[in-house]
């Protein structure tokens, strides 16, 4: 037993229906009570859909369990394939339904629908959402998808996209004209926008464009064994990996198309003099483990940032994100409890945070920056308008996201020089924010700090600490450790002003 | 008090023929009322020992994560506690203890069912007593089911109202409990009507906290807030006590039967109820007309969601000038839904329970103007060109009396209005 208050990854079964809500001509009869229902609003809601999930639920009753569930979900079974008439149905088990072991895949099968039907087995205490999306996918590859020829032009498929994705709608097209101008046509987008019809050729394409692999490797690897399909590895999130993804591509297909990059505006943007400041500012990236790895290389190499910390709630991915976070010199976090991510943060006081929905809460609490790179998704993650995270436009979209919810260059400067301006101080935020953004956001590193100085036996002398309210709000946090740091490091137990400017000086770059 | 009442109708539908099929049921489970309950009680904590999907449902239903710490969590089951009832009891031990010392502030906490934990046969009954012996008397443990198997939606909180009751303190007194959550500063205004009618002593059930005085017994009325509270009503019964049936608090007219229950009981007289009432009845007619000139004349289908269906059908019919098509509930209970079903002018399609695929084919056929339904129909049917009203903001937003009549009122005719305003251009580019 766990407590838990708020997950980033729903049960697995969400993670089945993120697969049949994405595909066309597919219904998934799913044996669950009626209170699961409420996935539904996360597709219609969430990611404003205009049609409802094509699910089914047996919604099951205390009363109906010693008679008939088995008889309820055949009669559901039946229904949804006579009401909608899908092309292939999926069937499965929410977390209440695996414990009464009706199998519904093996009652599907006694009844002799004329379509295929792909049972699931998704154990639902011990898995999560992305594995349900990903086990999903493969068993309808794997029940659907024939041995083909392959196209006469070179072709591939797009594997992974989902319905409730992080950005997957726009990544889909943005990646779908790079591989356009490679020369190189898409047989089959899946899951997204792909009918069991469409699974079934998947068979003909040359290779697989894996996009991503929480949700799509399973599917990638079964294909490359049965159909003899590369499947690439770089995930073109950034302006190096998309680089390194246009390699790949030429690699697989043996296109020597040129590739016209005047659009990527993230590289000269991010070397122009404005983004000066952006060098150094420690950051910390929390999120899906893919997601994760292509935000620290963009962080690092792309931005100019310090990588103060990583990790990743899926932990099918903590093996990757450890390595990759050795490499940067980090310890790796590997939870699914928010608490111990917003621990973590107040530890390590980052200028900036990398992360999911959850973290820009935390990031709203204790006043510092937040941009979203991963899911999990809320409806602020479907803007209305074209918005990549992949791809050159991608990289575009993410240097402005990234940017945004920190004070600019100049502002940061004059931010600096007046300090003690009632108007133009540090409370007043960001000022393209308007002007109620800092109030909050203030006084929490305030309160963050005013306890830690018991922790480390360290005691600011009250001129010290004001001299430090001085200190813009989104430095101030650093200030503060850096001082203390360098206060315990040299035995001092007291902080005076000259501590501060000393610390300043020895940590000055 | 009748000189402004519009009469009763010729025939209301308290005898008519009921529609009830069996199918997909399109609705939260009873886990959903913690989202408000937890707002209320301000120094409970709700405990759902249940799966990743309960976790994951509180999160969504919230709708936006509430960042302040909320006063409730999920212990999710996990592979090791299905293997062994006795390990999974530890187990709760084990995290009830955490928890507690993690939040000094607690005072009362629920044990909350769920169709795991129900269908596995972890006896939370059990749990509760010893974890009461251990925590008593700082921390009071209940338990109750939220569970989907046992409860819908609003289900939640009868059932945790309801587990309250046995454990309230006896009483000889001639007192009257108002039962159903409602949010402070409608409490507030409900109280201070009964206080200028001199109706005394009040007390609410569920209390802001476990120190508030409510006690029950053979001398004691009550008066329910909410149409959902049926076992909450049947506990109270048990315990002696004696309800006052009226129509529901919501609208002008609602909120002064409701009243006028009340006051007969307590010998109230019309001069004083007069007195007390005019004032507020004239500001909620007046702010009913305004928002209700969107609403009349046009139609409404309601899918069953929170049992406030019955009651709101008769605000809208008779205070909105709306004509009623359908008017789904999930469960109805004479004795708690009778009086608005007599209000309630015959013509609309009375259904209980649900099978969401031919309901929708009804609602598809009969194009209603407005369709209140739950979050996951709402967008689909708008893409389809009809206006709907989410059902849950309803529990979420205070609704209930005089002064909020007309925000009811309102939240109806949003949609249509909006609706108006965005086809507005359109419409006079085609003319
Ligand atoms: S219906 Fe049951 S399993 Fe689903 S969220 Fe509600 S209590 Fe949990």
């Amino acid at each position: 037993m766990k407590l838990t208050v708020w997950t980033y990854e729903g049960p697995p079964h969400v993670g089945a229906m993120r697969v049949a809500t994405g595909m066309k001509g597919l219904h998934y009869v799913l044996h669950a009570p009626q209170g699961d229902t409420y996935a539904d609003l996360l597709f219609t809601m969430i990611e404003r859909r205009d049609h409802r999930p094509p699910v089914t639920y047996t919604t099951f009753q205390a009363r109906d369990l010693g008679s008939d569930t088995a008889g309820l979900f055949k009669r559901a079974c039946q229904d949804a394939y006579d009401r909608f008439k899908p092309e292939a149905i999926i069937v499965g088990a929410s977390c209440t339904a695996e414990l009464i072991q009706d199998d519904p895949g093996g009652l599907a099968e006694t009844m002799g629908l004329p379509i295929p039907v792909i049972p699931l087995e998704l154990p639902s205490y011990q898995r999560k959402e992305n594995f349900g999306a990903d086990e999903t996918f493969f068993q309808i590859v794997r029940h659907l998808a024939k041995p083909a020829e392959k196209t006469a032009r070179v072709s591939c498929n797009i594997i992974g996209p989902t319905a409730l994705g992080f950005r997957h709608r726009d990544d889909v097209q943005e990646i779908t004209n790079l591989l356009y101008e490679l020369g190189i046509e898409v047989n089959v987008t899946a899951p997204m926008g792909a009918t069991p019809g469409d699974i079934a050729r998947m068979g003909q394409a040359h290779f697989n464009v894996l996009l991503y692999p929480e949700t799509g490797e399973q599917a990638a690897r079964h294909c490359e064994k049965t159909f003899g399909q590369p499947y690439t590895k770089v995930v073109p999130i950034g302006a190096g990996a998309t680089w390194d993804f246009i390699e790949e591509i030429r690699m697989l297909s043996g296109s020597t198309a040129q590739i016209d990059s005047d659009r990527l505006r993230q590289s000269w943007w991010s070397r122009s003099v404005d983004s000066t400041y952006l060098t150094g500012k420690r950051v910390f990236i929390f999120g899906d483990g893919t997601h994760v790895k292509t935000a620290a290389r963009i962080a690092r190499d792309e931005m100019g940032f310090e990588v103060a910390g990583m990790g990743c709630y899926n932990r099918e991915y903590a093996r990757d994100v450890r390595t990759l976070a050795k490499e940067y010199g980090v310890e790796a976090l590997i939870t699914d409890d928010y608490l111990a991510v917003e621990r973590a943060i107040e530890t390590l006081q980052p200028e900036m945070i990398l992360g999911t929905q959850m973290e820009r809460h935390i990031g709203k609490r204790l006043g510092i920056p937040c941009a979203v790179i991963s899911a999990p998704v809320h409806v602020q993650d479907f803007p209305a308008r074209y918005s990549p995270q992949m791809g050159f436009e991608g990289a575009n979209v993410i240097f402005d996201t990234w940017i945004h919810p920190l004070v600019m260059g100049l502002e940061e400067h004059l931010l600096h020089m007046f300090r003690e301006d009632f108007e133009f101080n540090d409370a007043a935020g960001p000022s393209h924010h308007g002007g109620h953004a800092a109030p909050q956001a203030a006084p929490a590193p305030d309160a963050a700090a005013a306890a830690a100085p018991q922790d480390d036996n360290v005691i600011w002398l009250s001129e010290a600490e004001k001299e430090l309210k001085k200190i813009p709000f989104f430095v101030r946090g650093k200030a503060r450790r850096n001082t203390e740091f360098y206060a315990t490091e040299r035995g001092l137990h007291e902080i005076s002003l000259d501590t501060l400017y000393e610390a300043k000086a020895h940590f000055a770059r | 008090m009748n000189d402004q009442m519009t009469p009763p109708p010729a025939l209301g539908c308290r005898s008519a023929p009921v529609l009830k099929q069996r199918g997909q049921r399109e609705v939260f489970c009873g886990l959903t009322g913690i989202i408000w309950l937890h707002r209320k009680m301000q120094d409970a904590f709700f405990l759902v020992v249940g799966s990743r999907t309960c976790a994951h449902l509180l999160q969504s239903a919230a709708g936006v994560m509430i960042f302040a710490e909320p006063r409730f969590g999920t212990a999710i089951l996990e592979e090791s506690d299905l293997a062994g009832l006795n390990d999974a009891h530890a187990e709760l031990d084990r995290e009830v203890e955490t928890l507690l010392a993690r939040r000094p502030d607690i005072r009362q906490l629920f044990l909350v069912g769920s169709c795991p934990s129900e269908v596995i046969k972890l006896d939370l009954s059990r749990a509760a007593e010893r974890l009461t012996q251990l925590y008593a008397p700082k921390v009071r443990v209940l338990e109750y089911s939220g569970s989907g198997i046992e409860t819908t939606f609003t289900q939640g909180e009868d059932a945790c109202l309801a587990s309250m009751v046995p454990v309230l303190p006896d009483t000889q007194e001639r007192n009257l409990v108002v039962v159903g959550a409602l949010p402070d500063v409608v409490e507030d205004q409900m109280l201070s009507l009964l206080a200028d009618m001199g109706v005394g002593p009040v007390q609410v059930l569920p209390a802001r906290t476990i120190d508030a005085d409510v006690a029950v017994g053979p001398n004691t009325v009550f008066a329910l807030t909410q149409p959902f509270l049926s076992d909450t009503h049947a506990a109270l019964v048990r315990r002696g006590a004696r309800h006052l049936a009226a129509p529901f608090p919501l609208g002008e007219e609602g909120t002064t039967a409701w009243l006028a229950a009340i006051a007969a009981e307590f010998g109230v007289t019309q001069d004083t109820f007069d007195a007390v009432t005019e004032a507020p009845r004239r500001r909620a007619r007046q702010a009913v007309a305004q928002a209700a000139e969107a609403l009349d004349g046009k139609s409404v289908f309601f899918f069953p969601d929170s049992q406030l269906e019955i009651p709101l059908a008769r605000f809208l019919t008779r205070e909105c000038g709306m004509t009623a098509i359908e008017v789904g509930s999930p469960y109805i209970h004479d004795e708690i839904h009778g009086p608005d079903l007599d209000l309630l002018p015959a013509g609309p399609q009375i259904s209980e329970g649900q099978d969401v695929d031919l309901q929708l084919d009804r609602c598809r056929a009969a194009r209603p103007d407005l369709t209140v339904c739950g979050l996951g129909l709402a967008n689909p049917l708008e893409a389809e060109g009809l206006s709907t009203k989410w059902a849950i903001e309803l529990v979420f937003t205070p609704v209930h009396f005089y002064e909020q009549a007309g925000d009811l009122a309102s939240l109806f005719a949003r949609p249509l209005r909006r609706k108006r305003i965005l086809n507005g251009p359109a419409l006079e580019a085609a003319q």
